[in-house]
C-alpha cells in the first residue's frame, strides 16, 4: 500500500509541473485564440537558463530560487517580445497560419539554445537544502517531489486570485469568453494580450527552471513536453484553467502507474485517453464550445478550369518531368521523387484544408500508415511491392476512416488539437509496439520489385502514381463532390439547408485525403527501404502545413509549388549548421509577409499582367 | 377543404424555464403567402427554426403535406420539398453565382458523391432559367463574394427554389436592404409564388411589407399566437396594437428595426 | 570563449582551405560520414575530434598513395530516415568510395540495408548491436566497436563473481537495450545457471521517467542491478536512484557507464562501485596510447574520450583497407576488409574477422569511483575483443547466406 502511495506522490509531483506548462498554454489560447507550439520552447528556455544561472551560485539556497525566478521572468520577457514583434501580426489569420508561424519560432528557438548553450545535455544540480528524501510509511520520497507536490496547487490559487481579485484578472476572464466584448469596451487589446503572453512565457519558464534538479535538460525538451501540454489542455478544456489542473493530475497518474502496469504503452495511454475524453466531451472537460466564429482569412475567388497558358505550362512540365531521366544524374532523380511524394501527400492535406476548410494538423498519421501498411504487407505476408502499394493506401484510408468519425464531429481549432492527437497515437503506437513495427529499429529490407530497382524506373513509377494521385484530386476538386466540401467550408448552414450531409461527406473527404497520403506513403517507403516513427511525428506533419502553405492554401497548384520549393530548400540549407533556425525564419517570413503563398503570389502578378483571367478580387 | 400545405398544432419550446414557444397552431394553404410577425423575442426565429428542423420541439407537431416532418434533420426537410432563405444570406462565397444555384440542383439530383464530373458542366440550362427567373442571369458568372446585398437576397430565392419547393421558408427576407429593394424583392417573390403555386411562411419587421404582399398575417407574443386573419383584420385588432408599443407607430413605422 | 573558438575555427577553415587548393592536384579519396552529431554531441564530438586528428595525420604523412583522404561528414539528427537519405546522397551525388559512422544501433542497421540494397561498402564504427553483424549482417557491413554480446560477456564474468542471484534490468526500449539485456542474460545464466531477473524496465530511449522506473526497480526488492541506459537517461536514472537509496547494497553492472562520456556530465554524483566496460584515458601507459593521447591533447586541448578512439580507429582502419585495396570498388573493398589487419591503435592491434565482419577490438572494464569531485574508472583491464566471440559454428547459424 506505501509503494502505491508513494507512487501516487510521484505522479503528483509530475503533475505538478506539467500544470505549469500546460497552464501558461491555456491562459495564453483562451485570450489570444493562439494554440502555441512555442509553448514548449519557452519552457526548455526556463530550463536552459536556469541552468546556467545557478552555475554562477552554486549551493545557495537563495541563489537557487532566485535563479528559478530570474530564468522564468526572462523568458516571460522572450515571450513578451515575441508577442509583440510576430504574433500581434497574425491574430486574425486563421487558425494554420498561426500554428505554423509558432512552429517557426519552435525551429529558431531550437538552434538559438543550440547556438548559445551547445549540443550536450546538462544535468544540473539538485536543489540546495531539498536535495535528500523523506520517508513516507517507509518509502523514500524525494523532498524536492514534495515541494513540487504543493506548489502545483499553490500556482493554482494564486493564479486564481489573479485572476478573480483584479482588474486584469477580470479583463483576462471575460476576453476568453468573449473578444468582441472587450474590444468593444474599449480595452486596450493589445496591453492585455501582451501581459497574458508574459505570464503565460512566465510560467512556462518557470515550469522548465524547476525542471533543473530532476532531468537532464537536452534539445528535445521543447516538443516532448509540448506534446502532453497539448494534451492536457485539450483534456481540460482549451482556455481552462482548473481544467488544465485536473488533466494533468489525470495525466501525471496515468505516468506515474501506466508504467506499473502497461510499461511498454505509457506513451500512447496519455493520447488514447485525449481522444477518449474528446469524444465524450468534444470539448475538453471544462471547455465550453466555442461560440464566437474564427477568423475565416481571405474570401477565396471561384475556381475555374486551367487556362489555355496554365494547360500549356502543365503540359511543358510533365513533358519536362518525362525526359528527366535523359537530362539529370542520379541524385536529381532521387530528389525528383521525393519532390513528387511530397507534392501529393501535400496535395491531399490540400484537399481537405484548403477545399473543404478542415484543417488537419496530424496528417502525417496517413503518411505514416501509408508506410506500414505496405511495409507490413512485405514483411509480414512476403507480398511484393505491387500488392503493397495498394495495401498501403488501405491501410491509411482505414486508419482515416476512424480517426475521421471523430474528427469530422468538430470543427475549427478543436478539430485541428483531435487530428494532431490522431497522428500522436499514430506515433506513439509505432513507437512503442515494438513487435509490430520494430518501434524506432523501424522496419528494413521493404526495397522496390527487380523491375522497378533502378533509379530511373522507380521515378519513372513515382511519377505514375504521385502525378496520377495529383490529378485526380484536382479532377475532385472540381466534381460536385469537391464543389459540396468547398460550400460546406464557405457556409455549413446553407450546405445542410440544401440537403447535403456535410458531416458524411466530410467524413468521405477525410477518408480519401488518407488514401492519398498512403498513396504518397507506399512509394515512399519503396523509395527509402525503410520506415520509421518519424514519419508520423509532429514535425512530418508540419512539414505538410508548410509545403501547402508555401504554395498557397488558396491555389490548386500550391501543393506541387509549394512541395517542390520545400523540398529543393530542405535539401540546400539542410547542409548547413543552423538550417532549422533558416527554415523557421523563412515559415515566419512567409506568414507575415506573404500569406498567399509563391503560387498565390504568382497567380497575383499573372493577373496584373493580364496573363491570367481577370479573378475578380473577393470583398 | 384540401390538406393543408403545412399544418402545424400545439408547438411548443422551452429554454430552461423560459417559455419561448408555446401551444402555436396554424394551417398554410397551397399558394399562401403567410406572415409571421411580432416584436423582438416574441418567438418568431425560434418557431422558424423548429420548422426547418434546426431546433428540437417540446412538443407538438408539424406536417407537410399531411406527413409529419417534426424532428427531421434540415437537410431531411429539404428533401420534403421545403425551401429556405436566411435573415443574413448564407451563399457560397467562393463559387460564381451560378455554381451557387447548380450546387442546390446537384444536391436535388442526389450527385454530391459524384467524384468524377465537372460540377459547373452540370444543370447549366436549369441554373440559367431560375437567375433569369429572379433577374440575375447577367451576373452568373460573377463571384458569389461581390454581390451586392440586394442581388444576394435575390441569388438566395433562386437556390431555395431549385428543387421546386412546395413551401418557401423565409426568414425576414428584406432584412438589411434600402426599402426600395425591399419592396422590389417581395413584388418578385410574390410573383413567383403565385406563378408557381409555392406556399410561403415568411417572418417580417417591415410592415409595410408585411401588409403589401402578405395574404394572412400572424402574430406572435411572448411565445403565443395572438392574433391572425387578413391584412385588414390584423390592423384593426387592439391587442396587436397593444403589443406594438401601445399602439398607432405600428403603422407609420418605415421599419427600421430589424435582426 | 566562443567567439575564440569561433576565430580559431575560422583561421583552421581558412588554413585547410589553402592547404586543399595545393592538393589540388591528387583527387582525393571520398569516404562518406555520417553520424548525430547534433542529438548525440556528448560521445560524436569527441568521435569528430578522434577522426579528424586521423586524417590530420595521414594527409600530413602524405595520404593513401599520394591522394589524400577526405572525410564528408554529415548529420542524422538523430534519424535512421535521415540517415538513409544522406546515405543515397553521398553515394548518388558525392560519389563516395565507401560510408562509415552511425551510432544509434537503429541508424546503424539502417545504413547497413542501405549498404546491401546498393552495394556499397559500409563501416559501422560505433553502433553495438549484434544484429548489425549477425541477423542482418550482409556482405557489405563491417563493425569496429565490440558488440553488445561481447561487451556483456565481459561484464557478465565480472558480475558473476559477485553472487547476486536475483536481477533487475534497466534498458532503453529499441534494439540495443533489448539486445544487451538479452544478452547479458545469457551470459550471465551459462556462468550463473540459478540466477533470476525479477524485473524490467524499459524507458523509451531519451525520453525516461526516472522516478517512476527507479520505483518499479526497487519495489521488485532486487540484489542485483544491470542497466543499459546512456547519455541523459543514465543521469537522470542515477540521481533518482541515487536520491531514493536504490543502489545502496546492491551490485549494480552497467554498460558503457564507464565512458567518460557519460561519467564525467555526472560529476560528484557519480555512482561507486558500479561493474562498467569504459574508457580511463588517463591511466593507459601503452606507447601507442600515450602518443595518441598526446597528440590529440595537443590539437584539441582536452583529453580524450572514448569516441576519441573509435573515430581514430575507423578512420586507421579505413587507411588500411585502401593502401591494401588495389582498386575500391565496392566487391574489391569487401574482399580487402575480410580479415584485414590494423597493426597499430590506441587500443592495440586488432583484425576484422572474415567470417562475421567483426572487428577484435576490445574495451576496458573495471569499476567507477570518484575522485576529485569527478567519475573515474579503477581496478581496470583491458578485455580484448578476439576473447569474446562467439565460435564459427555459432556466425554460421547466426548470420543469413549471402
Amino acid at each position: 500500500m506505501s509503494f502505491y502511495f508513494a507512487q501516487f506522490l510521484t505522479g503528483l509531483a509530475s503533475a505538478s509541473s506539467l500544470f505549469l506548462v500546460a497552464c501558461g498554454l491555456s491562459l495564453i489560447f483562451g485570450v489570444t485564440r493562439i494554440v502555441n507550439f512555442a509553448h514548449g520552447s519557452f519552457y526548455m528556455l526556463g530550463a536552459y537558463l536556469a541552468y546556467t544561472l545557478v552555475q554562477y551560485v552554486p549551493g545557495s539556497i537563495v541563489g537557487f530560487w532566485g535563479s528559478v525566478i530570474a530564468a522564468a521572468l526572462v523568458v516571460g520577457l522572450i515571450g513578451a517580445i515575441i508577442e509583440v514583434v510576430m504574433l500581434r501580426r497574425i491574430y486574425n489569420a486563421p487558425e494554420l497560419y498561426q500554428l505554423v508561424a509558432t512552429f517557426g519560432i519552435v525551429l529558431i528557438v531550437q538552434d538559438a539554445v543550440l547556438w548559445i548553450f551547445g549540443a550536450e545535455d546538462k544535468l544540473g544540480p539538485r536543489a540546495p537544502g531539498l536535495d535528500g528524501i523523506v520517508r513516507i510509511f517507509g518509502e523514500p520520497i524525494p523532498q524536492y517531489d514534495l515541494l513540487l507536490v504543493a506548489l502545483g496547487p499553490a500556482v493554482l490559487g494564486a493564479l486564481w486570485l489573479l485572476l478573480n481579485r483584479t482588474r486584469w484578472g477580470v479583463l483576462v476572464r471575460a476576453a476568453t469568453l468573449d473578444r468582441e466584448m472587450v474590444a468593444s469596451l474599449g480595452v486596450n487589446q493589445s496591453w492585455l494580450f501582451t501581459t497574458v503572453f508574459f505570464l503565460g512565457s512566465f510560467l512556462a519558464g518557470l515550469g522548465g527552471a524547476l525542471q533543473v534538479p530532476r532531468v537532464s535538460i537536452n534539445l528535445l525538451m521543447d516538443l516532448s513536453i509540448i506534446a502532453e501540454a497539448f494534451v492536457v489542455v485539450v483534456i481540460g478544456g482549451m482556455g481552462s484553467i482548473p481544467g488544465a489542473f485536473v488533466a494533468a493530475l489525470l495525466i501525471g497518474e496515468l505516468n506515474a502507474f501506466g508504467v506499473l502496469v502497461l510499461p511498454q504503452a505509457t506513451i500512447v495511454l496519455a493520447f488514447v485517453v485525449m481522444a477518449v475524453v474528446l469524444v465524450i466531451r468534444p470539448y475538453g472537460l471544462f471547455g465550453k464550445q466555442e461560440t464566437a466564429a474564427h477568423a475565416a482569412g481571405q474570401v477565396e475567388a471561384p475556381i475555374r478550369p486551367a487556362s489555355p497558358l496554365k494547360r500549356t505550362i502543365a503540359l511543358a512540365l510533365l513533358a519536362l518531368l518525362l525526359v528527366l531521366p535523359f537530362l539529370m544524374g542520379e541524385f536529381a532523380l532521387v530528389l525528383a521523387t521525393d519532390i513528387l511524394i511530397f507534392a501529393l501527400f501535400a496535395a491531399s492535406l490540400h484537399f481537405i484544408m484548403g477545399n473543404s476548410g478542415m484543417v488537419s494538423f496530424g496528417h502525417a498519421a496517413y503518411f505514416a500508415l501509408g508506410c506500414y501498411g505496405a511495409a507490413f504487407l512485405v514483411k509480414y505476408f512476403g507480398g511484393s511491392m505491387e500488392m503493397a502499394l495498394v495495401a498501403g493506401p488501405l491501410f491509411a484510408g482505414l486508419g482515416a476512416l476512424v480517426f475521421g468519425w471523430f474528427c469530422v464531429r468538430l470543427s475549427g481549432v478543436y478539430m485541428a488539437m483531435l487530428t494532431l492527437a490522431a497522428a500522436q497515437i499514430v506515433w506513439s503506437t509505432a513507437f512503442q509496439w515494438q513487435e509490430l513495427t520494430g518501434g524506432d529499429d523501424g522496419l528494413l529490407g521493404i526495397w522496390p520489385s527487380d523491375w522497378a530497382r533502378s533509379k530511373t524506373a522507380f521515378y519513372y513509377l513515382s511519377l505514375a502514381l504521385c502525378g496520377g494521385g495529383i490529378l485526380l484530386l484536382r479532377r475532385m476538386i472540381f466534381s460536385p463532390f469537391g464543389y459540396a466540401l468547398r460550400g460546406g467550408r464557405d457556409n455549413p448552414n446553407r450546405t445542410e439547408s440544401i440537403g447535403i450531409d456535410l458531416r458524411a461527406q466530410q467524413w468521405a473527404a477525410f477518408v480519401i485525403a488518407g488514401v492519398f497520403a498512403g498513396i504518397a506513403g507506399g512509394v515512399y517507403v519503396f523509395s527509402k527501404g525503410s520506415i520509421f516513427p518519424d514519419e508520423a511525428a509532429i514535425p512530418r506533419s508540419v512539414d505538410a502545413l508548410v509545403m501547402v502553405l508555401l504554395g498557397g492554401v488558396q491555389t490548386l497548384s500550391g501543393p506541387i509549388v509549394g512541395a517542390g520549393v520545400f523540398r529543393l530548400l530542405e535539401d540546400e540549407i539542410s547542409r548547413l549548421d543552423y538550417w532549422r533556425a533558416i527554415l523557421g525564419g523563412i515559415i515566419v517570413g512567409i506568414v507575415i509577409i506573404a500569406p498567399e503563398g509563391i503560387a498565390g503570389f504568382i497567380k497575383r502578378i499573372a493577373v496584373k499582367a493580364g496573363l491570367e483571367r481577370e479573378g475578380e478580387t473577393a470583398a | 377543404m384540401t390538406t393543408p400545405v403545412l399544418s402545424v398544432r400545439h408547438l411548443s419550446k422551452s429554454f430552461g424555464g423560459l417559455q419561448a414557444v408555446s401551444d402555436v397552431s396554424f394551417d398554410l394553404a397551397a399558394g399562401e403567402l403567410l406572415a409571421l410577425i411580432g416584436p423582438n423575442g416574441a418567438g418568431k426565429t425560434t418557431c422558424f427554426n423548429m420548422l426547418n428542423g434546426q431546433l428540437k420541439a417540446d412538443s407538438g407537431e408539424v406536417k407537410l403535406n399531411g406527413e409529419s416532418i417534426l424532428g427531421l434533420s434540415p437537410r431531411r426537410i429539404w428533401r420534403k420539398g421545403v425551401g429556405r432563405t436566411f435573415q443574413i444570406t448564407a451563399t457560397y462565397a467562393s463559387m460564381t453565382v451560378r455554381e451557387n444555384v447548380q450546387m442546390a440542383l446537384i444536391s436535388n439530383a442526389r450527385q454530391t458523391w459524384n467524384l468524377w464530373s465537372r460540377a459547373s458542366a452540370l444543370h447549366v440550362n436549369r441554373a440559367n432559367d431560375l437567375l433569369e427567373l429572379v433577374g440575375m442571369a447577367d451576373q452568373a458568372e460573377r463571384a458569389a463574394a461581390i454581390l451586392a446585398y440586394g442581388d444576394l437576397k435575390r441569388l438566395e430565392l433562386a437556390i431555395a427554389l431549385a428543387h421546386d419547393p412546395k413551401l418557401l421558408l423565409m426568414d425576414e427576407p428584406t432584412a438589411g436592404m434600402a426599402p426600395r429593394e425591399r419592396v422590389r424583392l417581395m413584388q418578385l417573390t410574390a410573383g413567383i409564388v403565385k406563378d408557381q403555386g409555392i406556399s410561403v411562411l415568411f417572418t417580417e419587421h417591415d410592415m409595410d411589407v408585411v401588409f403589401a404582399h402578405a395574404h394572412r398575417i400572424m402574430v406572435l407574443n411572448r411565445g403565443e399566437l395572438i392574433a391572425s386573419g387578413s391584412v385588414d383584420e390584423i390592423r384593426n385588432d387592439a391587442r396587436v396594437q397593444e403589443v406594438y408599443l401601445g399602439g398607432g407607430r405600428l403603422f407609420e413605422e418605415k421599419g427600421k428595426g430589424h435582426g | 570563449m566562443k567567439l575564440f573558438r569561433f576565430v580559431a575555427g575560422a583561421i583552421a577553415a581558412a588554413v585547410v582551405g589553402l592547404a586543399a587548393m595545393a592538393a589540388q592536384a591528387a583527387d582525393p579519396i571520398k569516404v562518406g560520414e555520417i553520424n548525430s552529431y547534433t542529438r548525440l554531441p556528448a560521445f560524436t564530438d569527441p568521435y569528430k575530434k578522434g577522426w579528424q586528428l586521423a586524417v590530420d595525420e595521414i594527409n600530413a604523412a602524405g595520404g593513401i598513395k599520394g591522394r589524400p583522404l577526405q572525410i564528408i561528414d554529415r548529420d542524422d539528427a538523430g534519424k535512421p530516415g535521415d540517415a538513409v537519405k544522406i546515405a543515397e546522397e553521398m553515394v548518388s551525388k558525392e560519389n563516395v568510395t565507401m560510408l562509415a559512422g552511425t551510432f544509434l544501433s537503429n541508424i546503424g542497421l539502417a545504413v547497413a540495408d542501405f549498404a546491401k540494397q546498393n552495394k556499397t561498402l559500409f563501416l559501422a564504427s560505433e553502433p553495438l548491436a549484434d544484429a548489425i553483424v549477425w541477423e542482418s549482417g550482409n556482405r557489405y557491413t563491417f563493425r569496429l566497436r565490440p558488440s553488445t554480446t561481447m561487451q556483456a560477456a565481459m561484464l557478465a564474468k565480472e558480475a558473476a563473481k559477485t553472487g547476486a542471484k536475483k536481477w533487475a534490468t534497466v534498458a532503453p526500449n529499441y534494439a540495443y537495450g533489448k539486445e544487451a539485456v538479452a544478452a547479458f542474460k545469457k551470459e550471465l545464466t551459462k556462468l550463473v545457471p540459478d540466477a533470476e531477473f525479477v524485473e524490467e524496465q524499459w524507458p523509451p530511449v531519451f525520453k525516461i521517467d526516472a522516478g517512476p522506473v527507479v520505483r518499479a526497480v526497487e519495489a521488485a526488492k532486487p540484489e542485483a542491478i544491470f542497466n543499459v541506459t546512456f547519455g541523459g537517461d543514465l543521469a537522470q536514472f542515477v540521481r533518482e536512484g541515487n536520491l531514493r537509496g536504490l543502489f545502496e547494497g546492491r551490485t549494480v553492472v552497467s554498460l558503457l557507464s564507464g565512458e567518460p562520456e557519460y561519467l564525467e556530465p555526472l560529476k560528484d554524483e557519480a555512482p561507486k562501485g558500479w561493474i562498467v566496460t569504459g574508457y580511463p584515458a588517463k591511466d593507459i601507459d601503452t606507447p601507442e596510447h600515450k602518443a595518441f593521447f598526446d597528440a590529440y591533447m595537443k590539437k584539441w586541448g582536452e583529453a580524450p574520450k572514448l569516441g576519441s578512439i573509435v573515430g581514430y580507429n575507423t578512420v586507421k582502419s579505413i587507411e588500411a583497407l585502401l593502401n591494401k585495396a588495389d582498386k575500391y570498388d565496392a566487391e574489391t573493398l569487401v574482399e580487402t576488409m575480410k580479415g584485414l589487419e590494423v597493426p597499430s591503435s590506441p587500443s592495440g592491434p586488432f583484425m576484422y574477422r572474415a567470417q562475421d565482419h567483426q572487428s577484435t577490438m576490445g574495451a576496458w572494464v573495471g569499476k567507477t569511483d570518484v575522485k576529485d569531485g569527478m567519475g573515474v574508472m579503477v581496478d581496470w583491464f583491458y578485455a580484448d575483443g578476439a576473447d569474446y566471440q562467439p565460435s564459427d559454428e555459432e556466425v554460421a547459424k547466426m548470420r543469413p547466406a549471402e
